[in-house]
């Protein structure tokens, strides 16, 4: 019995641990400039999960074939343990831990500690069930004023956007979102309802919409194409279809898009959408 | 406390009727069966919602006639509705954690072997100890109308997960099953909160207050340790939900805002301009994040404290040897506990949370890490020269050991600020907690109930059943919650009804598939557990006093034990809890109450409670 208990725990560690070494599924390419840092901290926390995880699961294994009742006569080890072990393994296990922590921290920090730079593309995204919708400043660069109280989706109006406001004239409101590549964006996000989230698994990124809250945050795409943008915070009934897409264009592509009249913007986005595919990995 | 009053506190007659004996019971060891049974019956329901939610997940849109027939409303046709699929993923999940992981492990293990653990005939309080599990079993009817009353009949309940974010579960317009469904889903918790409070004021004082001649605190068993720490961390944290609840009900239904901001915009409706959505204004939803994660950390160690300290006693019993360093697996399960209270905040990285605070709730969410750490490596020092017998209990406390290091170590991904970005909300973070909150509590849970199950009902249970049992299981969890890592670092997020939308989650449809087919037939392997448990009750082999020649106190009285366990005499305690392999000893295990040569009761040490009667 302790022989066939270690072999299957070796077998499934095995498993476990081949899983991450086919690479059959693994992240998508990364499209973002802080991506490859993320990577790599993924990556050596992996292994330090993976050698942990192999270490403590072969020992395990390795116990239990060994130690098992022979029926020999001799009892076992009398032993209330080791003062000198318990230290050396808790500062070990204790460096390594909050090493990791330490060094998960750098990119976080890159995102969130530093202010976006002043030529950063802004834009606002208000999220609602079941539907994104990006706020595009138009040519001027300044948001047109909203207000809840003129919301109307009967009337297409999902940002309550204020018609009347002059900077409002060139503003553009579309279901995807088209950024820059290799500039700096800015998203400045809400929500209408219920809380969303923002997730393009190639962006490495991911932050929460909150009703009552603007939360402003950066990134920068540095690969052109067009990406499936999902909500990852559950949001109701139809969460799982509240889909949409990521358009990184080129900055010549995007700059054009930008300084259309807002009935052009729509033909050129449903162009843009067709002219990139998404990507097979 | 007086030893006069003390004992007219806990002491009390064994009862004759049917319903006094069995029903309303006030002894301590009839309330932790119940517990248990109510955990059996619970985690049923939770686990068939969790087949139904793989299938769906599986094989979308396939007509399942018997679905359509037992759920005309949320499977029109056999086929599952996107609300039908939440409402099963919210009440797998509230099932599960309160009324399995908070009940079994404590209210029914803790509850029935406390007491003769520490050498005492009852818990400190036997009327609130039967209340305790009166109020929980009320939660647990409400949760259950909940299922059939959600309001929208195309639900089996709120649709907004088990943290039922705000404003999602604030707002009753916000999706089908977030009307009554929800009010009941609050009601039950709170209701569950009460019952838990109770319990775990008695555990404390019990432990406390009523430990027998000799038993010190570092002689008590590592299983009382951790039911101590788990009723101080279900002490401080479930008022803290409860509190929530009642703010989040009084939202709902009073039109207060605590959780709630201005301005909302919900099923075409702005707030204030209908009698059905007053105008609220000013709250937060990340407030109620806050609140139910300060609960729902802990909530976390409440689940597998329990299950650790009966993996340390089960390990030591059968690996015949002591516990490998029990000081420091009493430092380390107060470590666990202690710092659980500080880590809510990782649940949280991404909800809008000041990014500086995050900062720190991730450096001491890995340093909890640590004494989970030297935890195992306590226990791996236990197996190390051991002599070990592989009974079944035996089999489920090794698999406990692996499924905790599985599920743990991964929370190193997770507690990474930077890392949480990706991996946050994708089927990475599932994995992680089914595996260590979920898989390894229970089989914590089944390796103590293979274990007490000869004390419990002078019977035991099957082996052979026993073993394929584990088998079965202990391969099935590693084939069901692997894949859902790679699944996670592909990028699929949690929570969706289906994943035919997305084209980057079509390539882990072979995944998908193999995860429904494992989590199929482990589940198919639960039913044998089940016919074990019924059967064994009455054709089980008989078990002596002590069958596994264990140590502690429980294996000093009958099987099952008298109405005060102890026969009226209580035991006098010499000696610490894991005296396996003692060189010179008569046997390779020395019981709890044997004395030294020549040593005199008078003299034992310990601070334990000396009110027994001789």
């Amino acid at each position: 019995m302790g022989r066939a208990l270690a072999v299957i725990i070796w077998i499934l560690t095995l498993g476990s641990v081949s899983l991450f070494f086919v690479k059959k599924w693994w992240f998508p390419t990364a499209i973002s400039s802080h991506a490859p840092a993320l990577d790599q901290q993924f990556l050596i926390t992996i292994i330090v999960v993976g050698l942990s995880f192999t270490a403590a699961q072969v020992g395990l294994g390795y116990m239990v074939w060994k130690y098992r009742d022979r029926g020999q006569t001799e009892r076992a080890l009398y032993s209330h343990g080791s003062n000198r072990l318990e230290v050396v393994w808790t500062i070990v296990t204790a460096v390594i831990f909050i090493g990791l922590a330490v060094m998960g921290q750098s990119v976080w920090a890159s995102l969130h500690f530093n202010q976006p730079p002043a030529d950063a593309f802004k834009i606002e995204v208000v999220a609602q069930q079941f539907q994104w919708n990006f706020h595009y400043t138009g040519k001027d660069g300044v948001f047109g004023r909203t207000d809840p109280g003129l919301i109307d989706d009967s009337a297409l109006n999902f940002i309550g956007l204020d018609e009347t406001d002059p900077n409002a004239k060139d503003d553009a409101v579309h279901s995807v979102i088209a950024i820059p590549s290799g500039r700096p964006v800015e998203l400045i996000l809400r929500s209408k309802d219920v809380i969303h989230n923002f997730w393009v698994p190639q962006l490495r990124f991911k932050q929460d919409l909150v009703p009552g809250m603007a939360i402003r945050v950066h990134f920068t795409a540095n690969r052109p194409g067009k990406y499936e943008l999902a909500c990852a915070e559950l949001c109701g009934q139809l969460h799982f279809k509240m889909r949409s897409f990521m358009l990184v264009l080129p900055e010549d592509e995007h700059t054009a898009l930008m300084g259309l009249p807002q009935d052009q913007f729509q033909t050129r986005m449903t162009e843009l959408l067709a002219k990139y595919p998404l990507p097979t990995n | 406390m007086s030893d006069e009053t003390h004992d007219a506190v806990h002491r009390h007659p064994a009862p004759t009727s049917f319903i006094r004996k069995y029903i309303f019971s006030l002894d301590h060891k009839v309330i932790g069966i119940q517990y248990i049974i109510l955990a059996l019956v619970a985690v049923l329901v939770g686990m068939t919602m969790s087949v139904l939610m793989r299938m769906n997940l599986s094989w979308p849109g396939t007509n399942w006639p018997i679905l359509g027939t037992l759920f005309p409303g949320g499977a029109p046709d056999g086929m599952m509705t996107p609300e039908f699929y939440l409402s099963l993923v919210t009440m797998h999940g509230t099932i599960m954690v309160f009324f399995v992981l908070t009940t079994a492990p404590q209210g029914g293990f803790g509850n029935y072997f406390l007491p003769i653990q520490i050498g005492a005939e009852d818990m400190a309080f036997p009327v609130l100890n039967m209340l305790s599990f009166w109020v929980t079993l009320v939660g647990f009817i409400v949760i259950l109308a909940a299922i059939f009353y959600s309001g929208a009949e195309s639900t089996v309940g709120p649709i907004g997960g088990w943290t039922a974010y705000a404003p999602l579960s604030a707002l009753p317009n916000s999706g089908p099953g977030q009307g009554l469904g929800m009010n009941l889903w609050i009601i039950s918790i709170a209701i569950f909160c009460v019952g838990s409070l109770l319990g775990a004021l008695n555990f404390i004082t019990t432990l406390l207050n009523m430990r027998t001649r000799g038993m010190s605190l570092m002689r008590m068993p590592l299983t009382c340790w951790a039911w101590f720490t788990t009723a101080v961390l279900a002490l401080l944290s479930f008022p803290v939900l409860l509190g929530g609840g009642i703010l989040l009900l009084l939202d709902r239904v009073a039109g207060t805002s605590f959780f709630i901001p201005g301005g909302l915009y919900v099923s075409g409706v702005l707030a204030g301009t209908s009698p059905n959505f007053p105008p609220h204004t000013g709250g937060s939803p990340i407030l109620w994040q806050h609140l139910f994660w300060f609960f729902g950390h802990p909530e976390v160690y409440i689940a597998i404290l329990p299950g650790m300290g009966a993996t340390s006693h089960i390990l030591s019993t059968f690996a015949r040897k002591p516990v490998f360093g029990y000081r420091a697996m009493v430092f380390a399960i107060f470590a666990i506990g202690l710092l659980g209270f500080f880590v809510w905040g990782h649940h949280m990285f991404i909800s809008g949370m000041s990014p500086y605070s995050a900062m720190t709730f991730s450096i001491l969410t890995l340093s909890i890490g640590v004494p989970s750490a030297v935890k195992t490596f306590n226990w791996l020092g236990t197996l190390w020269g051991a002599k070990i017998r592989f009974s079944t209990p035996m089999l489920f406390a090794i698999g406990f050991v692996s499924l905790f290091v599985a599920g743990g170590i991964t929370g190193l991904v997770l507690g990474q600020t930077s890392l949480d970005l990706p991996m946050h909300d994708t089927y990475f973070v599932p994995a992680h907690f089914h595996l260590v909150m979920g898989v390894a509590s229970i089989f914590g849970m089944f390796a103590a109930l293979y274990f007490w199950f000869p004390k419990m009902f002078g019977r035991f249970m099957h082996e052979g059943m026993g073993k394929l049992h584990f088998w079965i299981t202990f391969i099935g969890v590693y084939c069901i919650f692997v894949p859902m890592h790679t699944m996670g670092m592909v990028g699929m997020p949690r929570r969706f009804a289906q994943f035919t939308e997305y084209e980057f989650l079509a390539s882990l449809h072979p995944l998908v598939v193999f995860v429904s087919i494992s989590a199929i037939v482990t589940v198919l392997a639960q039913f044998l557990f089940y016919f074990n448990v019924v059967w064994s009750i009455f054709k089980g082999k008989k078990a002596s006093d002590n069958p596994w020649e264990a140590t502690t106190l429980e294996w000093i009285t009958t099987s099952p034990p008298p109405h005060d366990n102890f026969a009226g005499i209580l035991p006098t305690v010499y000696r610490g809890p894991y005296e396996f392999a003692v060189p010179g000893a008569p046997n390779d295990y020395l019981m709890q109450t044997e004395p030294e040569p020549g040593e005199h009761p008078a003299e034992v040490g310990g601070n334990g409670h000396n009110g027994h009667k001789h």
